[in-house]
């Protein structure tokens, strides 16, 4: 069976078509990081205006690029929440009045389902149950999940998100937004050592995050250096604040996998990409016999591959084909996963 | 030619079938629930029609400007129809759509913009049709442009809204005011009937909102420190 995905919920468009088969055949992606740097963040306005801009642009791109006409797919995806409202209803109404011309039916996708899948879209994949660790610029939890739509959450940040304390970070840094990558990019300079930063949480008796404590810890330090920061000190704050974020991310997961009893480690979102988190997890799980997952880079951050994925592993499991939309929807700008 | 027209740019969700000539219209009030209603109604009166989807041949709606999320979602399903029956698309203004429903030969068109503003066109009617004496602009009330002669038609919610304003600013030109319509499906439906004929039809990717507020957002650069 043939899925077309849409992903329209920040700021990222993304179309991908996934079969049941075959796995995915092609995919789409426009980010419009470059329009909202100006603006030192995503304006959710202009998100919405350049949704509507590129998302049919892209599906005709790739059902060109697959060679395969809309009349082919038999069912359409798409990302109802959560994420900014405006953004998720200009993807929401492209693909729902799509699956009621052609009358097919609809997929209500969870954009965190999406990125909780993401690495079965390479190989080797992982097979259910897992632990997966969801760390993106809006999220970061850990996850029992037991098979499609069966997820529980094991803990999450109390306040701010991995990747948000990586972009605030960043910007104190005299960083470009989104300013994560860069970071890490500026922390590979950096002397280990130099500099020390808290490791909030570490030894909380629980699964659950903390990030903004850190963030206050290297903004003091930032400012302290401001006069006299040069490229190597800042380069060695970056390496300082790397080593805490992904310090704390390593001993949860792993805490989480003794806890649970389970060999398999899902790591998915944006910061997934960070290769010192990458190194880290690799060196303390090797020889204990769990296998640690990363979704390809390009399916980190937010993709339609992902919301493909998540469509067509969702009516795989339904025992007969559900019947083409009435065209009646709505968004979901907060979801728990829980609720799923 | 049979034309489905639909307008979500108020807070009433309405939907026209032009069926070579005869129209069906519908509306309904939703609030924020356009999204939940439109498809389906389109659905109903298509099936009471004895229509079938197939046999539509263009899909126009109401462009803009109104709220920006309402344009959107008339925009996103009008994309999505017409790419999936890959049919032309028509966006109709809903200042345009006002002086067709009030019919007089001179139109001041006029709808909140909010934050004090307003959305405003000046219409003559011609025998080819609207003639724009001022595009859709975003003013404020004060600053409205001006326009000559007698026998105008104020009409829309701006008027409604900014009443004294536009009357003492067109005192010279107006001849009566309507300050309650509001943009409706029904006369989008005609006047794409006549931009088709025009040749005006798109490709469903080319088919935007048209939202006249165009700064939404300030730079970095642009912010007092
Ligand atoms: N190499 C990296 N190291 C650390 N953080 C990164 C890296 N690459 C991307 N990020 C962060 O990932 C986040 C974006 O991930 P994404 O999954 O798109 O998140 P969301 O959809 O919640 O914004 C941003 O906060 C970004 O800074």
């Amino acid at each position: 069976m043939l899925v077309l995905g849409i992903e329209t919920s920040c700021d990222e468009t993304g179309i991908a078509l996934y079969d049941t088969r075959r796995r995915l055949l092609g995919h789409a992606l426009y980010s419009q990081v470059d329009m909202h740097r100006d603006y030192g963040g995503v304006v959710p306005e202009l998100a919405s205006r350049d949704h509507i801009r590129r998302v049919l642009p892209l599906v005709a791109q790739v059902l060109e690029q697959t060679n395969i006409s809309l009349e082919a797919i038999d069912a359409i995806a798409y990302t109802q929440g959560p994420g900014l409202a405006g953004a998720l209803l200009t993807g929401a109404s492209i693909g729902n009045a799509l699956a009621f011309a052609r009358n097919i039916p609809v997929l209500n996708i969870h954009h965190l389902e999406g990125h909780l899948l993401s690495p079965l879209l390479s190989d080797p994949a992982p097979d259910f149950p897992f632990v997966a660790l969801l760390v993106s610029g809006g999220h970061t939890q850990l996850m029992h999940v037991k098979g499609i739509g069966q997820y529980k959450l094991l803990g999450e940040t109390v306040d701010d998100a991995a990747g948000e304390a990586f972009d605030k970070t960043a910007k104190l840094l005299g960083l470009d937004y989104p300013g994560g990558k860069l970071l890490a990019d500026l922390a590979t300079q950096g002397q280990p050592g130099r500099f020390r930063l808290p490791r909030p949480m570490l030894n909380s008796n629980d699964l659950n995050f903390s990030f903004s404590g850190l963030k206050t810890a290297a903004a003091l330090l930032i400012n302290k250096h401001k006069q006299k920061a040069s490229t190597q000190t800042r380069a060695d704050i970056a390496l300082a604040f790397e080593d805490a974020v992904t310090d704390v991310l390593v001993k949860k997961s792993i805490t989480a996998l003794k806890i649970t009893r389970l060999q398999q480690l899902v790591v998915a979102g944006g910061v997934g990409a960070n290769s010192r988190l990458r190194q880290k997890l690799q060196h303390h799980l090797a020889g204990t016999g769990i296998v640690v997952f990363f979704p390809e880079l390009e399916f980190c951050t937010d993709n339609g591959a992902m919301i493909a994925l998540a469509g067509a592993l969702r009516l795989q499991q339904l025992n007969e084909k559900p019947p083409g939309s009435d065209g009646s929807f709505t968004i979901k700008a907060r979801w728990n996963l829980e609720d799923l | 030619m049979n034309i489905i027209a639909l307008d979500t740019s108020t807070e009433y969700c309405s939907l026209a079938l032009w069926l070579n000539g005869n129209i069906i219209s519908r509306e309904k009030l939703a609030g924020q629930r356009h999204s939940e209603l439109l498809l389906p109604m389109l659905q109903t009166m298509l099936t009471e029609a004895g229509v079938a989807l197939s046999q539509i041949e263009g899909i126009a709606f109401g462009a803009g400007p109104g709220s920006f999320t309402g344009l959107r979602i008339a925009c996103g399903i009008a994309q999505g129809l017409a790419f999936a029956r890959d049919i032309p698309v028509v966006g109709v203004s809903t200042l345009e759509a006002l002086a067709q429903q009030v019919d007089a030969s001179r139109v001041l068109a006029a709808r909140d913009a909010r934050m004090g503003e307003l959305y405003f066109a000046a219409y003559e009617k011609m025998e080819t049709g609207w003639f724009p004496v001022h595009a859709p602009l975003l003013c404020r009330p004060e600053t409205a442009p001006e326009v000559i002669g007698e026998g105008w038609t104020g009409c829309g919610s701006g008027f409604a809204l900014h009443q004294s304003v536009l009357s003492k600013t067109y005192s010279e030109n107006l001849q009566q005011i309507i300050p309650d319509c509001y943009p409706h499906a029904r006369e989008i439906a005609q006047l794409a009937a006549i931009k088709f004929a025009n040749g005006e039809g798109r490709a469903a990717e080319e088919a935007l909102p048209v939202y006249i507020r165009n700064k939404v957002a300030l730079k970095e650069s642009e912010r007092q420190r």
